[in-house]
């Protein structure tokens, strides 16, 4: 689309910037031309008008001269003696038809030098045009750059937020299906039951992948269809101490926010205690448009190092920079045997 | 092995049911006696120093001591069997020869297997003591913590607190905080497993933490003294003043 004849206010501003010109065309005409004041109003006020849209056919010309090729600028210089003379000509006719009318009366012979001031001017309008469309022309490829770039990053998120998608550790459900094994013979009623739940949560997070936000009572179903699976494994040894504020829950989340969390708690709390320990779940509404997060455990603090250490939490806190960036906070801390991960998501509702 | 013995057992898993299956699963090879069951590797260091089984279940991730740590304090009088469910450790668990590596969950029959292969092991010997391979195999990763037993009790720090360790025949002298340790491990197998850029060997018998060095005094007519911050004084050879003077280099 042309810059400015596609755009009205900017044709508006670009006519109105004639304005002046045709001004100095007519005391141009006048002084010397030698013009009457008449003539040179009626001659310079709509040769401008005219020009003035020659003149925007300075963009074609911008277009197939593109300024990196530095020897082109022959052919701007071509275009504007061509448009002169097309200006000169219209001039001419111009002359013609004012002195046929009565009004005007035939132009005398000094007109002849109009022509030149014609030419002077014409070549050097539009040269200045040319300039402007350059100008706009790049302004236009810059804004585009932009355009593209802003767009390429929203795809790489895209693709970044797909990656990290953490899927379930696949450790916990051979451990899960070890249990199983082990209550087949004692106790088929509860194998049965772990089977069954153990089902309920993934299916839970079946189609999770699909979907790049969720709603904080889903994620939070998803986690308890994982509690109640790791409550038959570590029995007494798993206490979950959970606050949720009722109007949180329709907010929405990345999916697997809190899962891995917890996994995480239990992996590196509650597993290396041998009397069993804690998990603290809280949520509230903070600040207003604020989502308060909160999951603390206790852990052992001379337990070993287990492998994977961490590699869930570290997979959330990406995917919460990418998907908030600095709208999210995120803290990390460990002392006196006590973790704890604190975030402040923004309030968020999908429609 | 004579065919008709019994097979001490002991089972080491922080899971309940873990244990469940496994005593389960071994009820029908008569030959097995469980003598004990544990839940952590606090338990099972000390379990193995009274109870003396000759064959031994163990997860690798529990609290207090992973499997690999249990192994590297018990010796290698007992013949081990890891059950777990994560297969990244099964090279090291070889390489550790460890008779078997169960992987959660497992079928009765493939516990079978494992026992005769525990069968054959019982009462034989590894070629090379288990500590020494665990010390070294733990694939480019250093020891980032110390685990020392002493008797029934387990002392674990973190190798940093190391200041220096000392060899005394078939033992080691670590040296934490003014405080010994005596580990049944040789000094090579310890310089191994530690990280070559904190911990330097400055003599045949003497193995120090860099940090842990203030000053270097002539000694004698050909050798040194590495005086540390706490007073200690160790000789320095040779070719361990070659060595410590190229660290001491590097860091000023």
């Amino acid at each position: 689309m042309h810059p400015i004849l596609g755009h009205f206010r900017r044709l508006l501003l670009y006519l109105a910037a004639w304005g002046p010109i045709s001004a100095i065309l007519v005391y141009l005409f006048a002084s010397a031309g030698g013009l009457s004041w008449g003539w040179a109003a009626a001659l310079a006020i709509p040769l401008s008008l005219v020009y003035a849209f020659v003149c925007l056919s300075a963009w074609y010309t911008c277009r197939s001269f593109r300024l990196d090729n530095s020897t082109r600028w022959l052919g701007p210089l071509i275009a504007s003696g061509v448009a002169s003379l097309l200006w000169i000509a219209i001039a001419k006719g111009l002359t013609v038809g004012l002195s046929a009318t009565p009004y005007f009366g035939p132009l005398d012979q000094q007109a002849g030098r109009i022509y030149s001031l014609l030419f002077g001017s014409g070549v050097l309008l539009y040269l200045t045009a040319v300039a402007l469309h350059y100008v706009l022309l790049t302004n236009e490829a810059a804004h585009e750059a932009t355009k593209r770039e802003l767009q390429a990053q929203a795809l790489a998120r895209d693709s970044e937020l797909k990656a990290l998608k953490t899927q379930v550790n696949p450790h916990f459900i051979f451990n899960c299906l070890n249990s199983i094994s082990a209550l087949t013979s004692s106790d088929p009623a509860t194998a049965r039951e772990m089977c069954i739940r153990l089902a309920e949560f993934l299916r839970k997070t079946l189609g999770l992948g699909e979907r790049s936000q969720i709603t904080l009572r889903e994620e939070l179903e998803l986690v308890h269809a994982y509690l109640s699976v790791e409550q038959m494994r570590f029995g007494a040894r798993l206490k979950l101490e959970e606050s949720v504020e009722p109007t949180v829950l329709v907010y929405s989340v990345p999916p697997l926010l809190l899962q891995p969390l917890v996994e995480n708690a239990i992996r590196h709390g509650i597993a290396t205690l041998t009397e069993g320990g804690w998990i603290r779940l809280e949520i509230t509404n903070g600040e207003p448009g604020v989502l308060a997060i909160e999951v603390e455990n206790n852990f052992d603090p001379e337990a070993p190092r287990r492998a994977g250490a961490n590699i869930g939490l570290k997979n959330v806190r990406q995917r919460v920079d990418a998907m908030y960036a600095k709208q999210a906070k995120f803290d990390v801390s460990s002392k006196e045997g006590r973790f704890q991960v604190s975030m402040s998501l923004p309030a968020q509702q999908t429609a | 092995m004579k065919q008709s013995a019994i097979i001490r057992t002991l089972i080491v898993d922080d899971e309940d049911l873990a244990r469940q299956v496994i005593r389960e699963m071994l009820k029908p090879h008569l030959d097995i006696e469980i003598v004990g069951e544990c839940a952590n590797g606090f338990d099972a260091v000390k379990m193995v120093a009274e109870l003396k089984p000759d064959l031994m279940f163990l997860d690798v991730q529990m609290p207090k001591l992973d499997g690999f740590e249990v192994l590297e304090l018990i010796g290698n009088d007992v013949a081990v069997i890891f059950a777990t469910a994560y297969d990244e450790h099964a090279i090291r668990a070889f390489e550790v020869h460890a008779v078997d590596y169960l992987l959660k969950p497992f079928r009765a029959e493939r516990l079978g297997d494992a026992l005769k292969r525990a069968k054959q092991r019982v009462g034989v010997k590894p070629p090379a003591s288990p500590e020494q391979l665990a010390a070294t195999a733990r694939s480019g990763e250093y020891a980032e913590r110390m685990v020392v037993k002493d008797g029934t009790r387990v002392h674990i720090f973190p190798a940093a607190k190391l200041d220096y360790a000392e060899a005394q025949d078939d033992y080691v002298a670590l040296a934490s905080q003014g405080k010994k340790y005596l580990k049944q491990q040789t000094i090579s197998s310890l310089e191994a497993s530690l990280d070559p850029r904190n911990f330097v060997r400055i003599h045949r018998s003497y193995l120090v933490n860099l940090e842990r060095v203030t000053r270097l005094e002539p000694y004698g007519k050909d050798s040194h003294v590495a005086i540390l911050g706490d007073g200690s004084r160790l000789p320095v050879s040779r070719a361990g003043l070659t060595r410590l003077k190229e660290f001491l280099g590097e860091k000023g």
